[in-house]
């Protein structure tokens, strides 16, 4: 890994309103077309931490930020930054799939042309492009007016991942992505993550241990807002070098 | 007595208690459509008035209650509809936002004839609009801001917030979100509270008495700045003022203002369970 | 960027707007300050305070005009704060489903019928009725009123009151339920004392709303500016605040004294809905909840 990272998070710690203390002086550098995960019990933090990298936190008030979050070095927290524009290269898909109430077409278009794309054939083409990466193309392409609702969880998820590889990101955050779906769907969403690897910087937060080992090149092991251990994915999940890491990988807690 | 029956007891003098509220109405306005129906005609509608107002038709009074209907949604829809907007998407929680909320909840319990008095005072008077059709819908439109503001407000809060995050995650600013997701899923139950809103405008009298209502005025007014006749008025007029005002034509004018207002609660109520059948969330 | 200008102008309209609020509720208190001042520098307090109102000869006591919206407002209350509690629990408690999705609308109608034509029906088919049954000379007394107010307040109490019986969670009905208690026993002393804030707050809405009624109340009570002192004087004309308003305004000159007083009735009307709604806003504002159909 000679390559520069895409994300460094440089001493970042993150309080809530309420005082709660949900990052705790995290150094960490994510690297392009590699799977990062992070992963550890609920509450750790995890989703905090990926909702940094898009600054997703924004919505919630009084929140206090100490350290940097940097993309390709840049502070992404600095005063004058587009955080649109921000959004757009750094996508996020949610544990819940969130179908907007309109056509599937309409899903996919949404973003490109809030950007401010208006050409018919680009949109289209971007359409049928992000369809195809998240393995969804063959199931809907004769019905793309359809409403989305009218897909089934599984395609709904593939659908949200689909929206925002329609923005041409850099890089897609995912948080938890399969937990409300069926085995043949899970597998089917990671294997769309090993195709998206290739072309983006793909994070994600797993539902659980066993998904983590499954996808992981990179992972991340946070506990209380502490990030106990990192490593290659076979190392740390076979040889963990701390404690903690390896009580939770093999599920003494959870 | 056992506890089942004063259970069952008690639930029917629940439901005679209840009775006795619908039953009253029921009868009302079963006898104003007995007793006026004779009266209805096509020519009762759209003639003009005849022999000081005892004869002929009620045309001039149903085109100013139109006109001062339409006159108040141009006025509070937009103007409702973007604080509702405002309080929903964009208001933290500070001091100004609870004084806002407080002003709406005192400006809906403002007596309407006090209103009838605020009206006369600016906008008749002070804005020398003189009595008018624009200063009445503008006495009416304030008037009718809360109930717009609350109910826009409740159909905009319940657009779920999943949609939001996601439209942000887009890349989406909050306008872009709210013009293209929340607004467009929340019209219809903006829709029904601006149809009950303007209901309620269009049945009042007290504020039009001294802003725009004129008795005896059988012509069309011409421009915003003229008077007009309008149903609630002339309804209260005719009955209360008018010597020898045939009974029948009373009831009539009661009937025909009735089936304005009441229609436009049928439109509403259709309205909102259209919009329960069509929501995609 | 162009699109962020013009977001930014959007955004600074919509918080305007906000604002005009604000000043929709100043400019009220200001106008009628402006046209009702003069009364305070013209009549003395004293004279305000007097039992005759009569302004053909200057005389201004505002008491049989308080009195008479009081009295009308006490009998409204009387009529349509149980009946409206009654109903609002009915509906929301123990009618069955089908029955209730007729009701609702059903009260929704009643909200829309206007004034002037409870007004109008009290005038012709209820005073009537009075007169013949309890011997009133005209028909047209505080009693009438009260009736036509009660009703017209009733919708209000009714939606605001099943709000707040809705509002309360299921398990408080399914622990009483649970512990043995029926239905009826739960209902009155689990639910109804668990949305007891709610329905104070509307039976208050109510009462704001019958002070505040004008045509309705105009239409039945005789108009009448004397002094009701006695539970007898239900059954004689009476004079509120607002149908004095109403009924004057239009004969009145611009300026003169006559005016100004009655610009001052339309202040102290203004006051008194005010404080009224404030403590109301206030009871619902402490439960944290917004104020929902309060205002519908």
């Amino acid at each position: 890994m000679a390559e520069a990272p895409k994300f460094s998070l440089d001493k970042v710690s993150y309080t809530y309103e309420d005082g709660v203390r949900a990052l705790c002086d995290i150094d960490l550098s994510i690297y392009p077309n590699e799977i990062t995960v992070i992963f550890g019990p609920a509450g750790g933090g995890k989703s905090t931490l990926l909702r940094l990298l898009n600054r997703l936190n924004d919505l919630i008030p009084g929140r206090q930020l100490e350290g940097r979050v940097l993309l390709d070095g840049e502070d992404v927290y600095a005063p004058g930054v587009d955080v649109h524009a921000l959004r757009r290269r750094v996508g996020m898909v949610f544990a819940t799939p969130v179908p907007l109430p309109m056509s599937i077409r309409q899903n996919l278009t949404y973003g490109p042309e809030l950007a401010g794309i208006r050409n018919r054939a680009r949109l289209d083409e971007l359409v049928e492009s992000s369809l195809r990466a998240a393995a969804l193309w063959d199931e809907v392409q004769d019905r793309l007016n359809e409403p989305a609702v009218a897909l089934s969880g599984g395609q709904q998820q593939r659908l949200c991942l689909a929206r925002t590889l329609a923005l041409e990101p850099e890089a897609v955050l995912l948080d938890e992505p399969t937990s409300g779906l069926d085995p043949i769907s899970t597998a089917k969403v990671e294997a769309s993550l090993q195709e998206l690897k290739r072309r983006y910087t793909v994070v994600i937060v797993p539902h659980s241990v066993q998904q983590a080992a499954r996808v992981a090149d990179h992972a991340v092991f946070v506990l209380q807002g502490e990030l106990v251990e990192q490593g290659r994915g076979e190392q740390l999940f076979t040889m963990p070098r701390d404690q903690r890491t390896e009580d939770y990988v093999t599920g003494r807690f959870g | 007595m056992s506890r089942q029956l004063r259970q069952r007891l008690g639930f029917a003098l629940l439901g005679i208690t209840t009775a006795l509220v619908v039953l009253p109405i029921l009868l009302l306005v079963g006898y104003i459509v007995v007793q006026g129906a004779s009266a209805i005609s096509w020519e009762f509608i759209v003639a003009m008035p005849r022999d000081g107002m005892r004869a002929g038709g009620l045309w001039p009074a149903v085109v100013g209650t139109v006109l001062l209907t339409l006159g108040t949604a141009v006025f509070a829809v937009p103007v409702g509809v973007a604080v509702a907007i405002y309080l929903a998407e964009y208001a933290q929680d500070t001091l100004l936002t609870r004084v806002i909320r407080l002003a709406i909840v005192n400006l809906a319990g403002v007596p309407s004839v006090v209103y009838g008095l605020f009206g006369l005072g600016l906008f008749v008077i002070f804005l020398q609009f003189g009595a008018s059709i624009l200063a009445g819908s503008l006495t009416l439109a304030i008037m009718t801001l809360p109930v717009i503001i609350s109910t826009a407000e409740e159909a905009l809060r319940a657009v779920p917030q999943s949609f939001r995050i996601v439209s942000l995650s887009l890349g989406g600013t909050r306008w872009q979100t709210v013009r293209r997701v929340v607004l467009p899923q929340a019209l219809p139950g903006v829709l029904t509270g601006v149809i009950l809103g303007l209901e309620r405008a269009a049945g009042e009298t007290a504020p039009i008495l001294f802003t725009v209502a004129a008795f005896f005025l059988p012509r069309l007014p011409k421009s915003i700045f003229d008077q007009t006749m309008a149903l609630p008025y002339h309804l209260f007029v005719i009955s209360t003022q008018v010597p020898e005002m045939p009974v029948r034509i009373q009831y009539g004018t009661a009937l025909v203002l009735l089936v304005f207002v009441l229609s436009m609660n049928v439109v509403a109520a259709i309205t909102r369970s259209r919009f329960r059948a069509k929501r995609q969330w | 960027m162009n699109n962020s200008l013009y977001e930014t102008l959007i955004e600074r309209f919509i918080r305007v707007t906000g604002v005009l609020v604000i000043l929709f509720l100043a400019l009220i208190f200001m106008f009628l300050l402006r046209e009702g001042g003069a009364t305070f520098f013209e009549v003395p307090v004293g004279d305000l305070l007097q039992t005759r109102w009569y302004p053909n000869e200057e005389h201004f006591g505002l008491l049989p005009l308080v009195l008479g919206s009081l009295m009308v407002t006490l009998g409204a209350a009387v009529v349509s704060l149980p009946l409206g509690l009654l109903t609002a629990v009915f509906i929301a408690e123990v009618a069955p489903r089908w029955v209730r999705e007729v009701l609702k609308p059903f009260i929704e109608v009643l909200a829309g019928i206007p004034s002037v034509v409870l007004g109008f029906i009290g005038m012709l088919a209820i005073s009537p009725l009075i007169r013949e049954y309890l011997g009133a000379p005209t028909g047209l007394t505080a009693l009438s009123g009260s009736v036509m107010l009660g009703y017209m307040a009733l919708p209000t109490i009714i939606s605001v009151a099943e709000d707040a019986l809705d509002a309360v969670p299921k398990s408080y009905r399914d622990a009483a339920l649970a512990l043995g208690a029926t239905r009826w026993q739960t209902l009155w002393r689990v639910t109804v004392p668990a949305a007891r804030s709610g329905i104070l707050t509307a039976m208050m809405l109510g009462v704001g709303r019958a002070i505040g009624e004008t045509m309705a109340v105009m239409m039945v009570t005789g108009n009448a500016a004397r002094m009701p002192l006695t539970l007898n004087s239900f059954l004689m004309p009476v004079r509120t605040m607002t149908a004095t308003i109403a009924a004057e305004m239009g004969e009145v000159a611009q300026g003169s004294l006559h005016y100004h007083v009655l610009f001052a009735v339309g202040l102290v009307l203004f006051f008194v809905t005010l404080i009224i709604n404030l403590v109301a806003a206030w009871t619902i504002f402490r439960q944290g909840k917004r104020y929902g159909r309060l205002l519908s």
